[in-house]
């Protein structure tokens, strides 16, 4: 089927229904998820979005960017900070004025409460700059846009899957969609199109992510020659719960919960001494990797504690309900009065698809645009998180280049026309369907996706080596041939989410490739990656963006000046 | 304790292909106790029947794609512990709604409720350059109701709604009940006249099913009760 449309948005979480309340009622948009509406992962988000309102504690948007230049170890793009941390103000404010129930000051102001990385006064001590809901704050944002487009009646196109960008010369004039309901494909043809996937955590073994975070919005245009920016800062967030991943917000932490090892010491206090269980997240899951490496872990095993007893029964059931959940739920404890078995859990990309400060994604490290193609939130790379991203940053990014990209691409739309695309557009990716759907070769989804997840975890993780990437590489390499022969068994057109899966790993495999190739590369320690062989920041070699894109001879990589306007970097120390 | 243990799963199926074939399939699965039930269907779907299938994504509660009647009763399937509802365990769409295949159900009348009650602020006031304030004691009041995650386990699980497909349902007047008691909204009377039509509030006859299935502790009925009590205020 053909559509025809001035904007498409592809995702329906924080960034693209943010992008989609720039642009309905001013040009002809439609949002495409891959889920139902309020179901994507923006929802899950629990500790805060962060801003300097300055309702608890003196803060200004001053402080917020240095935090987040020296969270992310010097390699953000410092305007784009700079920017960020000034509209984030108003995008919190857009947020209340749209009915978003934030948890409240005494006063009836928006309520804030600290995070790690988070200081006054360019790192003095911690500030309260985090506005919550409660531990649902990313659930209220995604409500709150969701009842927005309600109201000024977005049409959306749930349960289709966007598989192919349509690039002519140089310039996006399109998508195509797998519509899960029947097994037919969709041809958008578009003036202009956005991609806000999120993210692709899905390929570690222990994440946080949701099951849809599969990768394609990074691994489609990458297909068709995009470049990927920064693949290989890939944040561990460090309180998953142990075995499953599930997030325990650092706004545990940031009410006064603290990190204990099996010898019941409070770690921190050797790795991070200023603001100790709130240093940002790269060094507290280093810390947390090293402690059980040393036999400090909880009874020999890999996991440590989230200690928030002596936060007493009114704060935690009040500020932390869902957590608190969560620990009942899934291990049968209660956090009044036990602590939490906690393991670093694969949490955030911080690079992807390479993005201006106006969502416009770049074709090459010379920064020459995509015509017609925006990405915003965690599938795009600003970079405005570097080699780590600061907690509540990521609310921050999906909401003020959310805006700032349905902006822009309401401007792109007013003066520019709809291009020619052949009529036989989605023919190459109903092929690749079609070979999988009728396969029969004898690999299964199952066991090469185990394998990768597990491979990705023991050498692309939070400790890497050239040994290890260069064995993970050989390891693609091998699932990547096995994915030729990957069969499936339903045959069936409609709801056939068994052939959704597999075509999704094929977008995990390539996407795992970008990240290793661009890992090896990198032979420094900066944020998130952190080399074993290399174990130091290198400002006079890496100090760089690294751009990795597919040409025919394999993956080339190229590299970006960082943009620096106010902070110089030094080390990096908390 | 965590020994493995073995569990069979069966699920109702649908295949809207070849006819709208219905039949039950049956699974033996080797689960950890602590596993949710929906790590038991994947399980499934990735060792054994590729082509059962179902929704699900965050996987711990917040997305509220996996609601399904687990043992008769409606529930997340990733909030749902195996050890709870070992060793047989009995999966069905959810009821009410139109299955489109296995455990998918077709959730647009669903939603269609959901809009029906104007889910958004309405102020038209001018907006002031900082926040609007409200008291935590304002922003209590509809704090319960904020929870909700749109997975339709408590309208699916509500006779009324069973029996009179036009009932807007517990999580459409959940989500009303969200705005009316907002300080900050202004279209409260709008709401409640909607909610007091046919297909409104006095429809529930207070059985407590949706709160018993709101996989977000929801007080629901306690909510459809304060609405009605808002709309008999409104009366006199």
């Amino acid at each position: 089927m053909y559509h025809k449309y001035d904007a498409v948005i592809v995702g329906a979480g924080g960034a693209g229904l943010r992008a989609a309340l720039e642009l309905c009622g001013k040009a002809d948009l439609a949002v495409i998820t891959k889920l139902y509406p309020t179901r994507s992962h923006t929802g899950t988000a629990q500790g805060g979005i962060g801003a300097a309102l300055g309702n608890r504690e003196e803060d200004s948007p001053e402080w917020h960017a240095f935090d987040t230049v020296k969270g992310g170890d010097y390699l953000c793009d410092q305007d784009a900070v700079e920017l960020m941390c000034r509209e984030s103000i108003e995008t919190v404010y857009d947020l209340e004025h749209w009915g978003l129930p934030f948890s409240r000051t005494e006063d009836g102001r928006i309520d804030q409460r600290r995070f790690g990385g988070h200081t006054r006064n360019f790192g003095e001590a911690p500030v309260a700059r985090s506005c919550f809901s409660a531990d649902r704050t990313g659930h209220m944002i995604l409500q709150t846009l969701y009842q927005q487009c309600v109201k000024h009646g977005v049409k959306f196109f749930p349960e289709f899957h966007v598989v192919d960008i349509l690039l002519q010369d140089g310039v996006c004039r399109g998508v195509v969609a797998y519509e899960l309901a029947t097994g037919e494909f969709h041809v958008f043809h578009a003036k202009s199109v956005l991609f806000a996937t999120g993210g692709c955590g899905r390929f570690y073994k222990v994440t946080s992510n949701a099951y849809a975070l599969t990768g394609e919005g990074f691994a489609v245009p990458f297909r068709k020659g995009v470049p990927l920016e920064d693949m290989e800062f890939f944040q561990f967030h460090p309180t998953g719960i142990y075995k499953m991943g599930i997030l325990i917000t650092e706004g545990a932490r940031g009410e006064g919960g603290i990190l204990l090892n099996g010898k019941g010491e409070r770690f921190m206090e050797r790795y991070a001494p200023t603001i100790l269980d709130l240093a940002p997240r790269d060094m507290i899951s280093r810390a947390m990797y090293s402690e059980i490496r040393e036999g400090r872990g909880v009874d020999g095993k890999d996991y440590l504690l989230l200690d928030l007893t002596h936060l007493g029964r009114e704060v935690i059931e009040r500020k932390l309900p869902d957590i608190t959940d969560f620990a009942r739920t899934y291990l049968g404890i209660d956090p009044v009065t036990q602590p939490i078995p906690v393991q670093p859990t694969a949490h955030y990309a911080m690079g992807g698809l390479p993005t201006d400060s106006d969502g416009r994604v770049l074709a090459d490290e010379t920064g020459k645009p995509v015509l017609g193609f925006w990405a915003a939130g965690e599938c795009a790379c600003v970079s405005v998180h570097g080699a780590n991203r600061l907690g509540t940053n990521s609310l921050v990014d999906i909401q003020v280049f959310g805006k700032l990209a349905g902006r822009s691409m309401l401007e792109y739309v007013k003066e520019s026309d709809f291009g020619f695309i052949n009529s036989d557009a989605s023919k190459p990716v109903e092929a690749e369907f079609e070979r999988i759907r009728t396969s029969t070769g004898r690999e299964s989804v199952g066991s090469i996706r185990d394998e990768l997840r597990t491979e990705m975890m023991d050498k692309a993780s939070v400790f890497r080596t050239a040994a290890g990437l260069s064995a993970m590489r050989d390891k693609i390499n091998e699932l990547k041939e096995r994915y030729q022969k990957v069969a499936i068994t339903d045959r069936a057109q409609k709801f056939n989410t068994e052939l959704v899966e597999a075509w999704e790993l094929g977008c995990q495999l390539d996407l795992a490739e970008a990240l290793v190739v661009s890992a090896a590369a990198r032979t420094e320690s900066r944020g998130a990656h952190y080399r074993e062989d290399y174990p130091n920041r290198d400002d006079s070699n890496w100090l760089k963006h690294t751009f990795a894109q597919i040409t025919e001879s394999g993956i080339r990589l190229g590299y970006k000046p960082v943009t620096i306007t106010r902070f110089e970097p030094k080390e990096r120390k908390y | 304790m965590n020994r493995r243990m073995n569990v069979v799963l069966k699920v109702k199926r649908f295949d809207p292909e070849n006819g709208g074939r219905t039949w039950w399939s049956e699974y033996e699965v080797q689960a950890e106790p602590t596993d949710r039930v929906l790590d038991a269907l994947d399980y499934v779907k990735w060792k054994l029947d590729g082509t059962l299938t179902y929704r699900r994504s965050c996987a711990h509660g917040i997305c509220g794609s996996d609601a399904m009647i687990i043992n008769g009763i409606n529930r997340l399937a990733c909030k749902t512990l195996v050890r709870d509802v070992a060793p047989n365990i009995i999966l069905e769409p959810l009821a009410g709604f139109k299955v489109l295949r296995d455990l998918y159900v077709d959730m647009e009348p669903f939603f269609e409720k959901y809009r029906a009650i104007m889910p958004y602020l309405v102020n038209d006031e001018p907006m002031p350059e900082k926040e609007r304030l409200q008291s935590p004691e304002e922003r209590d009041i509809f704090d319960d109701t904020t929870k909700c995650i749109l997975c339709a386990a408590c309208t699916t699980s509500c006779p009324i709604f069973w029996s009179n497909s036009s009932y807007l349902g517990p999580a459409a007047i959940v989500n009303a009940h969200r705005f009316i008691f907002d300080s900050r909204d202004k279209a409260s009377d709008e709401r409640l006249a909607i909610l007091d039509s046919n297909a409104g509030v006095w429809r529930c006859r207070t059985i407590f099913n949706c709160t018993d299935a709101c996989p977000r502790g929801i007080e629901v009925t306690r909510a459809i009760e304060e609405v009605k009590r808002a709309i008999m205020m409104k009366r006199f």
